[in-house]
């Protein structure tokens, strides 16, 4: 009972983290009522373009909580996080894909399109059983959780670390983006999976499914959220900082340094393949420009921008930045590297702990020398 | 119409008549042929009636060249005969616009030649002997001088031996070679009769190896039996074909060659042949991989001094090789007459601009975020992208075409089955180039000494009164301006875009993690090695496989050794 308490306690404790469900439960609320309830004439009217939208930036702030727990906390910077979104999306896509059936150009009720186009007869050993919604779902978290217990497990037990290890997760992405490309892998080639028709029998075009998905995003961010309050405030979480912080010396202590990371990694990997699963279905296609080394780096930067190390600083910054993004590619496309370079190179030399960090430093200076409560890492 | 538009061409051609005459006299050796020449277009018109009379009456190239519209095919092949008689290597244009039925007949009776198929009403026409611009003539009033079988093959001959007697040793042998291509009985007699006057070795070798594959098709076995033994280890293709003829058997199964001794030979000379040519063929690729690792050290070189020696994670690394291969187009922009200069001009160039971008990064950001990696990375990352899009606003978003210089187009041929070429060749130099003077830079110079001091001892060498924070600009400006000139470089072998940076960003890394962080030697032995291992595994694997597995094969070889082949020792590594 005081086991349980003192769990909620620690989901509670911190005014971030109160900001933040508040700022979630109010979307949850408010997005679906504007949207099905309000006339479209309405100025209140939230248009299902936005829905999709939302939906799609609330899976990069769990895929940035992701980023946040390994990097914010652990100390492990991944350049290869995209690997686990794209796998994670790509399972989705084998599913969603299988659904269409005979709706497909081609009519073919076993292969997909694709298939029929490369001249394939059968369906690859892989593309088995992913009709089946359970089996697709297992998938979603069994291949990414796998690669990332392989990887993780022979880079934490030779100690590869910091710039080595970031070098190396990027190799990893990059050496898939190149093999999802080639079409003799069975997901499509450059193209990758897309025309997606319905979801457990839903039309995925229907306003009411886009708010569904909306609802499950925010959903598995919000219990992302809670588990991993709940780890960094656990034991484990100690020993996590204290990995972060002086590696040798927790080793010296005695604890198996490479088992935390090695959890820690894989868990972080198993959010970032929900997350792609997610956003999947909200965008209509998976490609492998998902696993671009870029689309990794700028995930950091979200992190990087909202405030390294603290759980809700990761979410808000992959918001902002996305819709930063939306706007200027929207308003304008010249400028949008210029800014997100900028972003990069200013948040480093002025903003080491990000938005988050900053809004502290005013607080700090406007409640006169109270002293800043805790020290976000 | 047609009136304005036949004077207006009347006008051009005696403009252009009389400047192409004293040309052609200095063109031409007989001074006798030259004066005909030069009133060939009277002649032209008085002759009429004489071409058809009698082909052996006339003596003059020129006279000859007009009676031909007229003349029957009989009377073309001596006509022909007869023009390379008289004119020598002058007929060699006329014969070949012949053969290739670009010779014509126009409204003055003039034989002129139309380059080219037109679609248009009016098409330029040349001279038949010099090739000299008469102007252009309408469609309607041209007709073209035919040929039949007979007389493509007799001009075929005939070009033959204009071709092998030609005064160029270069010239002849591609005679030599390219009637290989085509033996028949014309090209074997003009092979045959040019093969004791040869005065050049090469040349009459390869008259030989055609004469040769000729006797393979001879009805004596014996004849066969010489010039198989005589072809083996020849490694043309057309030697090929021809010795693999004579071990085929037919649909029944039974062999084409009727005697058992040249069927052996014939095999033996194959597997010779073969066995020579998988040679050639593993040393074409170890040259392939040595030139991709070449690519691959010069692109990763400037790393291993801003990462390997300062710890500096720089991934704006690949968008100063970017500005390096700019430097190139923009030098042959500047001097667009002589493109060999600029791309020599732009190597001291692009050191120059991409070691001033790099001094300035160094003070402007990295300074700042020394000791902090992960920092320093992403930093670099926006200012990677901040560049990219600089010079996709400058420039454009497309690539850009670089000329390659004289001296680096073309291949060096060594034999049929090897020709490698030139711009790969410079630029393995190239490479070795920039790898000893950038170790000299550092081994044997004040600036390297400090550089040395600085990354292994950084309070040391300032209690020494090295003045690190220059140390540190300077260093940083060397290895970018390494990057640029790696770019120059690279802009020879790839389009030069926004994107060129990116593409390499990752294989640069790579293969100074491979090499072990800050060790020139072991950057220069993993770049070469990991070209030369894509490249052997292309033809099983294919050029993307063969770069996944590289990649996976760093992924495990980091497991076991993470400071790579050549690690640092001593106080330096722990930093």
């Amino acid at each position: 009972m005081t086991q349980s308490k003192s769990l909620l306690g620690t989901l509670w404790t911190e005014r971030g983290s109160r900001a933040f469900y508040a700022v979630l439960l109010l979307a949850a609320v408010l997005v679906p009522v504007l949207n099905l309830g309000v006339a479209e004439s309405s100025a209140l009217h939230v248009p299902t373009y936005t829905v999709a939208l939302l939906g799609k930036y609330l899976c990069y702030a769990l895929l940035a909580i992701a980023v946040d727990l390994v990097w914010g906390y652990c100390g492990i910077l991944s350049l290869g996080h995209t690997a686990f979104f794209a796998l994670g999306g790509y399972a989705m896509g084998m599913y969603l894909m299988r659904q269409i059936g005979t709706r497909g150009v081609y009519g073919d009720p076993l292969l997909p399109d694709f298939m029929v186009f490369l001249n394939w007869k059968e369906l690859p050993w892989f593309w088995h059983g992913m009709d089946t919604f359970w089996f697709a779902m297992l998938m979603v978290l069994l291949v990414p959780g796998l690669l990332a217990y392989a990887f993780g497990w022979f880079a934490f037990r030779s100690r590869v670390t910091g710039v080595y290890l970031s070098i190396i997760t990027q190799a990893l992405t990059y050496a898939l983006l190149l093999a999802f490309f080639r079409n003799e892998m069975g997901f499509g080639g450059n193209n990758g999976l897309t025309d997606f028709k319905d979801l457990l029998g839903f039309d995925l075009q229907k306003p009411g499914v886009r708010v569904a998905l909306f609802l499950a995003s925010a959903l598995a961010l919000g219990l992302a959220y809670a588990a991993c309050r709940a780890v960094i405030a656990s034991r484990l979480g100690r020993v996590i900082e204290a990995v972060r912080d002086a590696e040798s010396r927790t080793r010296f202590i005695g604890y198996r340094v490479e088992n935390v990371k090695l959890w820690v990694w894989v868990f972080s990997a198993l959010l970032a393949a929900v997350a792609g699963a997610l956003y999947v279905p909200q965008v209509g296609i998976i490609n492998p420009s998902e696993f671009a080394p870029i689309g990794a780096i700028e995930i950091v930067v979200w992190v990087a921008v909202g405030g390294r190390g603290t759980l809700y600083g990761a979410a808000l910054g992959a918001l902002l930045v996305n819709y930063a993004k939306t706007w200027f590619t929207g308003a304008l496309p010249e400028v949008w590297l210029f800014a997100l370079g900028g972003l990069f190179v200013g948040v480093t030399l002025f903003l080491p702990q990000g938005i988050v960090g900053l809004i502290a430093q005013l607080q700090a200076r406007l409640r006169r020398p109270a002293p800043p409560k805790e020290a976000s890492a | 119409m047609s009136h304005a538009g036949n004077r207006s061409r009347n006008g051009t051609n005696t403009v252009n008549v009389s400047t192409v005459r004293p040309l052609l006299r200095v063109l031409l050796a007989a001074g006798a042929f030259a004066l005909a020449l030069g009133a060939r277009p009277v002649i032209a018109q008085d002759e009429r009636a004489a071409a058809a009379a009698a082909v052996g009456d006339l003596q003059q190239p020129a006279a000859l060249v007009a009676a031909l519209p007229d003349a029957s095919y009989a009377d073309k092949q001596a006509i022909c005969e007869r023009l390379v008689q008289t004119a020598g290597a002058q007929a060699g244009p006329v014969l070949r616009a012949l053969l290739d039925g670009r010779l014509y007949s126009d409204a003055h009776h003039r034989v002129v030649v139309v380059e080219g198929e037109s679609e248009s009403e009016t098409v330029p026409i040349h001279d038949p002997f010099s090739g000299a611009a008469l102007g252009s003539a309408a469609s309607a009033d041209l007709s073209r001088i035919g040929s039949n079988n007979m007389l493509r093959k007799t001009l075929k001959g005939l070009l033959a031996q204009l071709d092998l007697a030609d005064v160029d040793p270069a010239r002849r042998l591609a005679a030599v070679q390219e009637s290989l291509r085509s033996l028949d009985g014309a090209t074997i007699d003009a092979l045959r009769a040019r093969r004791d006057q040869e005065p050049d070795d090469k040349v009459r070798r390869a008259i030989d190896v055609g004469l040769a594959t000729a006797d393979l098709a001879s009805d004596s076995a014996d004849a066969r039996l010489a010039a198989v033994q005589k072809l083996d280890g020849e490694l043309s293709p057309e030697v090929y074909n021809a010795l693999q003829a004579l071990v085929a058997t037919d649909e029944a199964g039974a062999s084409r060659e009727a005697d058992e001794r040249v069927r052996i030979a014939a095999r033996q000379a194959l597997s010779h042949i073969d066995a020579m040519r998988s040679v050639y063929g593993a040393v074409e690729t170890l040259f392939f991989g040595l030139s991709l690792g070449s690519v691959l050290v010069l692109s990763a070189i400037g790393l291993a001094i801003t990462f390997g020696v300062m710890g500096v994670i720089n991934m704006a690394h690949g968008e100063l090789m970017m500005l390096g291969a700019y430097t190139a187009y923009v030098m042959q922009q500047i001097l667009p007459q002589h493109i060999t200069a600029a791309t020599l001009l732009s190597v001291p160039m692009a050191f120059v601009v991409a070691g001033v971008a790099g001094v300035a990064i160094e003070r402007g950001i990295v300074r700042f975020l020394y000791g902090r990696p992960l920092e320093t990375l992403l930093a670099t990352f926006g200012l990677s992208l901040i560049l990219q899009q600089l010079v996709r606003s400058v420039f454009s978003p497309l690539n850009r075409s670089v000329s390659t210089p004289e001296f680096m187009s073309g291949s060096w041929v060594v034999n049929d089955a090897l020709s490698l070429t030139w711009n790969r060749l410079y630029i393995v130099a190239f490479m070795l180039l920039v790898f000893v003077a950038l170790l000299l830079v550092l081994k044997r110079t004040s600036l390297g000494l400090k550089v040395r001091a600085v990354s292994q001892n950084r309070a040391m060498a300032r209690a020494m009164g090295v003045r690190t924070e220059w140390i540190d600009a300077l260093t940083f400006g060397l290895g970018s301006g390494v990057a640029g000139v790696a770019g120059v470089a690279l802009s020879q072998l790839t389009n030069v875009g926004p994107n060129l940076g990116q593409s390499y960003i990752i294989d640069s890394f790579m293969v100074v993690v491979f090499g072990g962080v800050g060790s020139l030697w072991g950057t220069l032995i993993s770049g070469m090695s990991l070209g030369v291992v894509s490249k052997l595994l292309e033809p099983y694997a294919g050029a993307v496989m063969a770069k996944i597995l590289v990649l996976l094969f760093l992924i495990l070889f980091i497991q076991r050794r993470p400071r790579g082949l050549f690690p640092q020792k001593g106080r330096a590594a722990e930093g």
